[in-house]
């Protein structure tokens, strides 16, 4: 079972590397990659750098170009394909059909995995993938169960990914406009959902306010536990009442169904969180290692105790046990 | 749909111990200054990298205000001219502005807490330019400075014994937290 670990610096990609992931992946610094943040990525020159780091510890990098083409400036994606085959990273990271065309007739000999903004979340999208270019591993959406991944993995003809620690994005991946109805901005195509451009935090009544693109999104009581002011963990007023409609602020951890996850077949556990620090990374990564180890001994796993890198300090199975059901 | 029985609190930096912003409360501001500047040449020396992350941000106008302290700092990293300084209240017209316990504020800027985490604890709090604090903080965590020593080290007797204080701080927070809800 392959560990694969964020990395938004070359700080962050050697604390994952040298708290144990077995893969790193990261993006460049532009609209290309969907953690298209302030402050955050990669130049080519410290791809280069960071690429030769991990290999030196025998971790590969898979770069993630997984934002949707805007429409006649294709050719930042090919730029960013060419420049990353040529840095020697071990796997392109894609979404956009036009990307993974370009890239497999561009690059033969390069792997190529399907992102998770890709949305593939049945065997027939995954043969289309794997039949037409060529691609080795796709990235499982957050959206099904365990048993659902297992008979995906039985039906298909590559390996499998899934995340196990991080953020939850409620929408089916890649699908969501919450963020371009409130910005104009949003994760598919500009790499970024709810930028940081356009929230703004306000004290109101005790109350601390947070609002994206003008709209008010959510307030905190004193010492009530934040989320990221995305709409998804927004507060709203219906019919019915006030609250959190699409989901609360909570982090997706996937400890516990690690063993079930490894039985249905999956080849590589991700973390997410490129925007993160070198402290949730170095943090994240050594305590998965752990329960990953005491797994492949036959141990009982030691807890993963991340409750405070949590987002709302909540945390989920998410749909992996779909308990609602 | 959450699971209401709420458990341990989440790991958070401690502010400073009172007797030590009262030591400080009445102290001239004015001998900080050339620390401070010292600083930010030594920062700017050893870390290039730090303006390519900051891109346009570099010429925004920071407030960094340690609320267990009796004093903030205005930072700005403009490269040709960078400036910090010490105040006692922090000016209006900041860009932004970052608020929080001292060792929280260093702590992430070592990279030995993380900000995402320390602000939904509700640790650390924004204002302004989210976008801009956010460049600043991802600049800060991949250069890897030893905040700490850099800027108490030249403060002389005192400026140890805050460093010595806040390093006691930082290396007694568990690097892991248990507790916390779980939702299903
Ligand atoms: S608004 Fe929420 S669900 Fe939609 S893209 Fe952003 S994080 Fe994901």
């Amino acid at each position: 079972m392959e560990l694969i670990c964020p990395a938004g610096t070359p700080a962050s990609l050697e604390a994952a590397v040298e708290a144990g992931a077995d893969a790193v992946y990261c993006g460049f610094r532009d609209e290309t990659n969907a953690r298209n943040f302030p402050g955050l990525n990669f130049s080519r020159d410290e791809l280069r750098k960071g690429i030769a780091f991990a290999h030196r510890h025998g971790v590969k990098v898979l770069v993630a170009i997984n934002t949707f083409a805007r429409a006649g400036a294709f050719g930042l994606w090919q730029a960013a394909i060419d420049d990353a085959a040529a840095a020697g990273a071990d796997a392109l990271i894609l979404a956009d059909l036009a990307t993974l065309d370009y890239a497999a007739r561009r690059h033969p000999g390069q792997r190529l995995h399907v992102s998770v903004q890709a949305g593939a979340a049945n065997p027939d999208a995954i043969r289309f993938y794997v039949e037409n270019f060529g691609v080795r591993r796709i990235v499982l959406p957050r959206v099904l169960s365990v048993m659902e991944i297992a008979s995906i993995v039985r039906e298909s003809a590559c390996e499998t990914e899934v995340f196990v620690f991080g953020g939850l994005c409620v929408m089916e991946e890649g699908r969501c406009s919450l963020s371009s109805y409130a910005t104009g901005q949003s994760p598919n195509m500009n790499g970024v959902c709810s930028p940081a451009s356009h929230v703004a935090y306000a004290e109101r009544d005790g109350r601390v306010v947070s609002t994206l693109g003008g709209f008010t999104i959510n307030s905190f009581g004193k010492d009530e536990p934040a989320g990221y002011p995305t709409l998804c963990k927004g507060r709203f007023t219906t019919p019915k009442g006030s609250g959190y409609i699409f989901e609360e602020p909570v982090s997706l951890d996937a400890a516990l169904m690690l063993p079930a996850l490894r039985d249905a077949g999956v080849t590589a556990f991700k973390i997410e969180g490129r925007q993160r620090g070198r402290a949730y990374i170095a943090g994240v990564v050594r305590s998965f290692r752990n329960i990953l180890a005491a797994i492949d001994e036959g141990r009982s796993a030691p807890p993963a105790g991340l409750a405070a890198m949590t987002e709302g300090q909540m945390s989920t199975v998410g749909a992996y046990r779909k308990g609602w059901r | 749909m959450s699971d209401p029985q709420m458990t341990e609190l989440p790991v958070t930096p401690p502010a400073l111990p009172p007797w030590l912003a009262r030591a400080m409360a009445p102290l001239p501001l004015a001998p900080l200054q050339p620390a401070l500047a010292l600083m930010l040449d030594r920062i700017g020396r050893t870390h290039p990298d730090l303006y390519g992350r900051l891109g346009e941000h570099a010429e925004k106008c920071f407030g960094i205000d340690p609320t267990d302290l009796p004093f903030a700092f205005v930072l700005e990293p403009k490269p040709l001219r960078p400036r910090a300084r010490a105040v006692r209240n922090l000016p209006a017209g900041l860009d932004a502005c970052i608020r929080g316990p001292l060792a929280g504020l260093v702590g992430m800027a070592e990279g030995t807490l993380d900000g995402d985490a320390l602000f939904f604890s509700r640790v650390l709090w924004v204002e302004g330019d989210v976008a801009a604090v956010l460049a600043l903080r991802n600049a800060i965590d991949d250069a890897r400075i030893d905040f700490g020593t850099v800027i108490f080290g030249s403060l002389g007797p005192l400026g140890q014994r805050l460093a010595d204080a806040l390093r006691r701080q930082l290396q007694s927070l568990p690097v892991t937290s248990s507790g916390g809800r779980t939702w299903s």
